[in-house]
């Protein structure tokens, strides 16, 4: 019943069911293919050398560019798999014998927390290991250099793996807040894959919207890694706007404290029927 | 293991969920080394109840304990109370014995039980199996497994039968009697108490959140009704109401409940009303229980002590003649009133 026992449990539940390696699999070929595009994209910008027109990226960032799709894009597997992690336990009613097996309820929250983020940090290197390695050939590939030499690269591959571990707490906090699946389905995919990516697409449009989008999660986690597609096309547009890095981890963090928080307060204590 | 065998104490317990009172001021105390049932319809405030004892639910008021220590101050609570609840906590994607083993490690307890439990309640050529695909049976006892997981002194059990074959049915009766005779404290829910009749003890039956009968079936069972008559029909429930007997009037005759043949003879004697009927009706046990939880308990002086409606006193104060139930047994009331 110590924390040690209970996040060694939450692990075990995490690996004992078939749903962390489908989404490992989908989220490998996702990055992959999409790391792979652009970096044959961007890689072949400098062909036409010389060309007139303000430039839409750094090109000697586009290594990093294309590496930061681990997170930029894979960011959206973590935050599934630790939503259901937690909504799984109210749709098969196993909150039962976990509480039944632990009554500390605030430990097993915590532990399961723990167990999340060690597993969203796993995502991160499988995902970074789609988007180098796909990155690094395509760009080999297309006539550039994939960088390894640049300590940029490695930087950045530290800080994927902290922003999908955070992600996955963010994932736990959603389904504790929300513990109905298939609501909890709708939002991470409904405010990742469409609302977000609106919103910050149109937030550079004045300067206050600006300030406010820098702040989106999406926004936060770009900025936590320090390069990605958006970020690049952002500034070369001048928006110009940009947290720092540790920033980017606090916001991702307040987000997940008070989601988790009020999820812990609202729901995780309430009478388990 | 827990070193001393221990007691189900639940004192005026009650619970509402908003404006319906699920459970009200419920109270009684399961002792150890007997399998005591806790019997009531559907919706009655059985799993309430037990949810409450367990640290699940939050008792409005009153409260329920191991002991004297509540679920979740249990130092080990796993290896203290084993808990079946319903037959569908579990993972459909998980094995039974990776179920099991996630428990096992989330309360320290030896990996090695989760075969030996899978093996006491047979289940073990299944233990690789998905759950998903077990039927509501083999459900049943992986419930009964987890129950066992941690080889607790008291078990709690919520319809464990429902959903047994016949042959399982006979399996889990034996079991739960191997487990009382161990001196383990086992309370089991169920809806019908024909399930249990055969392996319990004792008896604990609520309806509609109130408990109305606390006492062996034995009490039960002899829950008297006495048909009398007499050529003046309305002298003699004149004189029985008088008394303070609950008296209905049917074509063939009066029902006398709670009160023996001697004591309605003795009521009809003292008021000079001759008889033409005087008989004790023995009730069954299913009869006597559904009576018990059709309605609510009318509100009676005296209901309280000797075992709710087993034996309560007759009216006219003079001992209760039933044999099996004597007022000096005060552990039967559990403090009812």
């Amino acid at each position: 019943m110590s924390i040690v026992n209970a996040t060694r449990a939450e692990f075990g539940k995490v690996f004992t069911v078939r749903l962390w390696w489908i989404l490992l699999i989908v989220m490998f070929a996702y990055v992959a293919l999409l790391s792979g595009v652009l970096a044959g994209v961007f890689g072949s910008l400098n062909l036409p050398r010389g060309a007139t027109g303000p430039a839409i990226i750094d090109l000697s960032q586009v290594h990093l560019v294309v590496y930061s799709t681990a997170s930029a894009i894979g960011y959206v597997f973590p935050v599934l798999l630790g939503a259901l992690s937690a909504t799984s336990e109210f749709r098969h009613q196993t909150l039962t014998p976990t509480f039944l097996a632990n009554p500390r309820r605030a430990q097993v929250l915590v532990a399961k927390t723990v167990s999340m983020a060690a597993v969203g940090a796993l995502f991160g290197l499988v995902s970074l290991v789609a988007s180098v390695g796909t990155g690094a050939v395509v760009l080999t590939a297309v006539g550039r250099d994939a960088r390894f030499d640049d300590p940029d690269t490695w930087v950045l591959a530290v800080r994927v793996l902290l922003a999908m571990a955070l992600w996955a707490v963010i994932g736990v906090a959603l389904g504790t807040l929300v513990p109905n699946q298939v609501a909890v389905l709708v939002i991470v995919l409904g405010f990742t894959q469409f609302v977000e990516p609106i919103l910050r697409s149109v937030s550079p449009i004045w300067e206050w919207t600006a300030t406010v989008g820098q702040f989106l999660p999406g926004a936060a986690s770009d900025a936590l890694v320090g390069w990605s597609v958006f970020t690049s096309l952002g500034s070369a547009t001048g928006g110009g706007v940009s947290l720092e890095w540790w920033q980017g981890g606090l916001v991702l963090f307040g987000v997940a404290v008070v989601a988790g928080v009020i999820g812990y307060a609202a729901v995780w204590k309430r009478d388990v029927t | 293991m827990a070193a001393t065998a221990t007691t189900i104490d639940v004192s005026h317990l009650s619970k509402s969920f908003g404006a319906v009172e699920a459970v009200s001021d419920l109270s009684f105390v399961v002792e150890p080394g007997s399998v005591t049932g806790f019997l009531g319809p559907n919706g009655a405030g059985k799993t309430t109840t037990l949810r409450m004892l367990l640290g699940l639910v939050n008792p409005s008021s009153g409260s329920a304990t191991f002991g004297g220590v509540g679920y979740r101050d249990l130092p080990r609570p796993l290896a203290t109370v084993g808990t079946a609840l319903e037959a569908s906590s579990f993972h459909p994607g998980r094995t039974a014995r990776k179920h099991l083993g996630i428990y096992a490690t989330a309360a320290a307890i030896d990996p090695a039980r989760v075969v030996t439990v899978l093996e006491q309640v047979g289940i073990a050529p299944y233990a690789d199996r998905r759950v998903g695909g077990f039927s509501l049976g083999m459900r049943q006892r992986l419930g009964l497994a987890f129950a066992l997981l941690g080889d607790p002194r008291v078990l709690v059990l919520d319809e464990p039968i429902n959903g047994l074959d016949p042959e399982g049915i006979r399996w889990i009766r034996g079991f739960l009697r191997e487990l009382a005779n161990e001196g383990r404290t086992v309370l089991v829910s169920s809806h019908l108490l024909s399930e249990v009749q055969q392996s319990v003890d004792r008896a604990i039956i609520i309806s509609r959140g109130r408990l109305v009968f606390d006492g062996t079936l034995g009490d039960l069972e002899f829950t008297a009704r006495v048909a009398v008559d007499a050529p003046d029909r309305a002298a003699l429930r004149a004189a029985l109401v008088a008394a303070g007997a609950r008296v209905d009037v049917t074509e063939a005759g009066l029902v006398v409940k709670e009160l023996d043949a001697t004591a309605v003879g003795a009521i009809a004697h003292r008021a000079g009303v001759a008889l033409s009927l005087l008989a004790e009706q023995q009730e069954g046990l299913e009869s006597a229980f559904l009576e018990l939880t059709s309605e609510a308990p009318p509100p009676r002086a005296g209901a309280h002590s000797g075992g709710a409606h087993a034996a309560p006193p007759p009216a006219s104060a003079a001992p209760p003649s039933d044999p099996t139930a004597p007022p000096s047994d005060p552990t039967r009331a559990g403090g009812v009133s």
